[in-house]
C-alpha cells in the first residue's frame, strides 16, 4: 500500500530457541488506529519494539514512515511518539520539567503547556513524578509521547494496571487523537478496549500473530436432516463451518452469496432450513475462532 | 539546548532533591574533613594540609559510589527505556550524568579547601591548578568506573557488591586512609598498581608540597588516559534495558580499564619515583612544625 505510514512483512524476532514473533504482516494507513490484540506473551510488545527501533528483528521486513528501524533508528526516533509498558521516570522529577526535558530532544513539536492542558495535568505541573496517581502518570505518559508531534504513536497496553474508571479516562484521551487522525498502534489484552478504540485490529497468540482485518460473518443455521461439514465448506463465500449442537455455524466473508448458495443446494438436497442467524462476530469470536482460546487468562 | 545540556541539568536538579546525595556529597565527606583535621591531624595546621589530599581524595573516588548506583536503579526501574525511544544517545546519558557529578563535587571540594585556609589556618594550600586538574580527572576517571560497574551488574545488590570489593582497596591500599608510607612495604608497592594511589599521592604533593601541573604530569597523564578509556568501555557496555543481557565479552573490557595501572605499577615498581616522594612527605611531618614549608627534597 502506497500510503502505508507503518509496513510489517513477515517479521521474525527470537530469544534463543523461542520464536516470540513469528511471521507477523500488517500495514497501517496514516490516520489509523490500529490494534494489537493478543494475551500476555504473544509478541506484541516485541513486535512494538522492533518497529520503535529498540529491538533487531530476526527476519521480515519493517518500515516505519519510510525508514527502517533498524538503520535509520536516529531519524526515526524524531518521527516517533511512545508511551512503553513499564517505563517510568525519575521520583522527583516534576511533571512540568518531565515534558520540557523531553520537547528539548527534538527539533519539532508541540508547547509543553498546550499538553499539560490538553491532558488535565495543569494542577500537577509542579508534582513529583512518585506522587502522581496511576492515572496521572499514564497520562503524562501520553503527553510525553506526542510532545515532538509524532507521525505516528506507540502505545504499549496504555490502560494495563489502571482501575475501570481510569481506564475509560484513558480511553477519552486516546478517542481524541484518534478524532485528530493520529496514527496510532496500540496494543492491548482488553477485547472492549480494542473495539472501542480500534479502526482495525491484529490477532496474535504465543505461535502466530497473523493479520486480521475484521472478522468473517458467522452464519448459524437449523437444518431438518442433518448435512456433512465438508459439503457445507464447499459453499461460496464459507471459510469454515462445524456442527455445535446440532446448530451448524459457518464462516463467511460473503454473507449473501453464501446464504443464496446454501438455500440452492438445501433445495437440491430435499433438505429444510429451521431457523437462520447472522451475526457480526465480536472481537472475542474472532480471537477464539482463531486461537482456540480465550482472551483473558 | 542539546540533549546533553538539558540532561546535564535534570541530573543536578535531580540530585539536589535527593536526600542520600546530600549525605553521601556533603555531610559525610564535611565529616571526614574534621575526622582527619581535628583528629589525626591534631589541628596542627601542617598535619592539615597533609590529609587534606586524602580527603579530597575521598569525594573524588565516591564519584563512582553515586553514579553506578544511579545508573542501575535508572535501568531497573525502566527509566532508561523511556529515553530509548528519543534520540538521546548513550554518550548523552553517560557524559551528561558525569559532567552532572563533576558540578555537584565542586562545592563540597572548594568548602573543605576554604576550612582548611581558614579554621586550621593552613599557611599555604599549595598549587590550586594542579589541585583543579587532579580534581577534574579524578572525577571523571572515578565516575567512569562507576559507569562500567553499573554495565558489568545486574542488579542494585550485584552493584554495591562490586562496589564494594573495588571501594576497599581503593581507600586502604592507596595511602587514603593511612598514609602510603605508613602501610608495609610490600602494601606500598602492591598500592602502585592502583589509580586511588596516584589519586591520593597526587593530590597530597600539590596540596603540600605546591608541586606544579608539571612536576604531577605522569599521574595526571594516568588519570587521564584511564579517564578516556573507561569512559569508553561505559559506552561500549552501556544497556537501555533491565533485561538486556550481559555483552559476552563484557568482562574482558571491564578487566581492560585496569590495563592502564597494571603497565604504570609495573614501571613504578622498578623504575618510579613516587613511592620516594610519599615516603618523603610522610616523613616531613615528623619534623618540627614550626620548620618552614614541607620539603621539596623528594623531587
Amino acid at each position: 500500500m502506497a500510503n502505508s505510514i507503518l509496513q510489517v512483512e513477515n517479521l521474525v524476532k527470537r530469544y534463543g530457541d523461542v520464536e516470540a514473533v513469528r511471521g507477523v504482516s500488517f500495514n497501517v494507513d496514516e490516520g489509523e488506529v490500529f490494534g494489537l490484540l493478543g494475551p500476555n506473551g504473544a509478541g506484541k510488545t516485541t513486535t512494538v519494539e522492533i518497529l520503535e527501533g529498540l529491538r533487531d528483528p530476526d527476519g521480515g521486513r519493517v518500515s516505519v514512515c519510510g525508514l527502517d528501524p533498524q538503520r535509520e533508528s536516529d531519524a526515526l526516533k524524531h518521527e516517533i511518539g511512545a508511551a512503553l509498558q513499564s517505563t517510568s521516570l525519575p521520583d522527583k522529577l516534576r511533571v512540568m520539567e518531565a515534558l520540557r526535558l523531553f520537547a528539548s530532544f527534538y527539533k519539532r513539536g508541540r508547547k509543553p503547556e498546550e499538553l499539560l492542558k490538553r491532558f488535565g495535568l495543569e494542577e500537577k505541573r509542579n508534582t513529583f513524578y512518585n506522587q502522581l496517581s496511576g492515572g496521572q502518570k499514564q497520562r503524562l505518559a501520553l503527553a510525553m509521547a506526542l510532545v515532538n508531534d509524532p507521525k505516528v504513536v506507540f502505545l504499549d497496553e496504555p490502560t494495563a494496571g489502571l482501575d475501570p474508571q481510569v481506564r475509560r479516562e484513558i480511553y477519552d484521551v486516546i478517542e481524541e487523537l484518534r478524532r485528530e487522525k493520529k496514527t496510532i498502534l496500540m496494543t492491548t489484552h482488553y477485547i472492549e478496549e480494542a473495539e472501542r478504540l480500534c479502526d482495525r485490529v491484529a490477532i496474535g497468540t504465543p505461535r502466530e500473530l497473523k493479520a486480521h482485518s475484521g472478522g468473517a460473518t458467522r452464519i448459524e443455521v437449523r437444518l431438518s436432516k442433518p448435512e456433512s461439514n465438508g459439503a457445507l465448506k464447499s459453499l461460496e463465500g464459507v471459510s469454515d463451518a462445524r456442527e455445535v449442537d446440532g446448530t451448524y455455524v459457518l464462516h463467511s466473508k460473503r454473507p449473501p452469496q453464501t446464504i443464496v448458495s446454501l438455500v440452492k443446494h438445501l433445495e437440491a438436497d430435499g433438505n429444510e432450513l429451521v431457523s437462520l442467524e447472522i451475526a457480526t462476530p465480536s472481537l472475542e469470536d474472532v480471537f477464539i475462532e482463531m486461537t482456540g482460546r480465550r482472551l483473558r487468562d | 539546548m542539546s540533549n546533553f545540556a538539558s540532561l546535564t541539568r535534570t541530573r543536578i536538579q535531580l540530585a539536589l532533591r535527593n536526600k542520600m546525595f546530600f549525605f553521601f556529597s556533603v555531610v559525610f565527606p564535611l565529616g571526614m574533613f574534621f575526622l582527619y583535621a581535628g583528629i589525626f591531624a591534631r589541628s596542627n595546621p601542617r598535619a592539615v594540609s597533609y590529609f587534606l589530599g586524602p580527603v579530597i581524595a575521598f569525594n573524588v573516588m565516591g564519584s563512582f559510589w553515586g553514579l553506578s548506583a544511579t545508573l542501575v536503579m535508572f535501568r531497573e526501574q525502566g527509566i532508561l527505556r523511556r529515553f530509548h525511544v528519543t534520540p538521546v544517545t548513550a554518550t548523552d546519558m553517560l557524559a551528561s550524568s558525569l559532567l552532572a557529578n563533576y558540578v555537584l563535587t565542586l562545592p563540597t571540594i572548594s568548602i573543605e579547601v576554604f576550612l582548611a585556609r581558614f579554621i586550621f589556618h593552613v599557611p599555604s594550600l599549595g598549587n590550586l591548578l594542579s589541585l583543579a586538574v587532579l580534581v577534574t580527572v579524578g572525577t571523571v576517571s572515578f565516575g567512569s568506573l562507576g559507569l562500567v560497574v553499573a554495565s558489568v551488574t545486574n542488579t542494585m545488590q550485584e552493584t554495591q557488591v562490586l562496589n564494594q570489593i573495588i571501594w576497599l582497596p581503593l581507600i586502604f591500599l592507596s595511602g587514603a586512609t593511612f598514609p602510603l608510607a605508613y602501610l608495609p612495604n610490600s602494601v606500598q608497592h602492591f598500592g602502585l598498581f592502583l589509580p586511588a594511589t596516584y589519586l591520593v599521592t597526587a593530590l597530597q604533593s600539590a596540596l603540600y608540597q605546591s608541586f606544579s601541573v608539571s612536576q604531577l604530569m605522569i599521574q595526571i597523564l594516568a588519570l587521564a588516559t584511564w579517564a578516556v578509556l573507561t569512559f569508553f568501555v561505559a559506552a561500549q557496555l552501556f544497556r537501555w534495558e533491565p533485561e538486556a543481557r550481559i555483552p559476552r565479552n563484557a568482562k574482558l573490557w571491564a578487566l581492560a580499564t585496569a590495563l592502564p595501572f597494571l603497565l604504570l605499577g609495573a614501571w613504578e615498581n622498578t623504575n618510579g619515583d613516587i613511592l620516594k616522594q610519599a615516603q618523603s612527605a610522610f616523613h616531613s611531618l615528623e619534623r618540627p612544625a614550626n620548620s618552614d614549608q614541607p620539603s621539596k627534597a623528594a623531587q
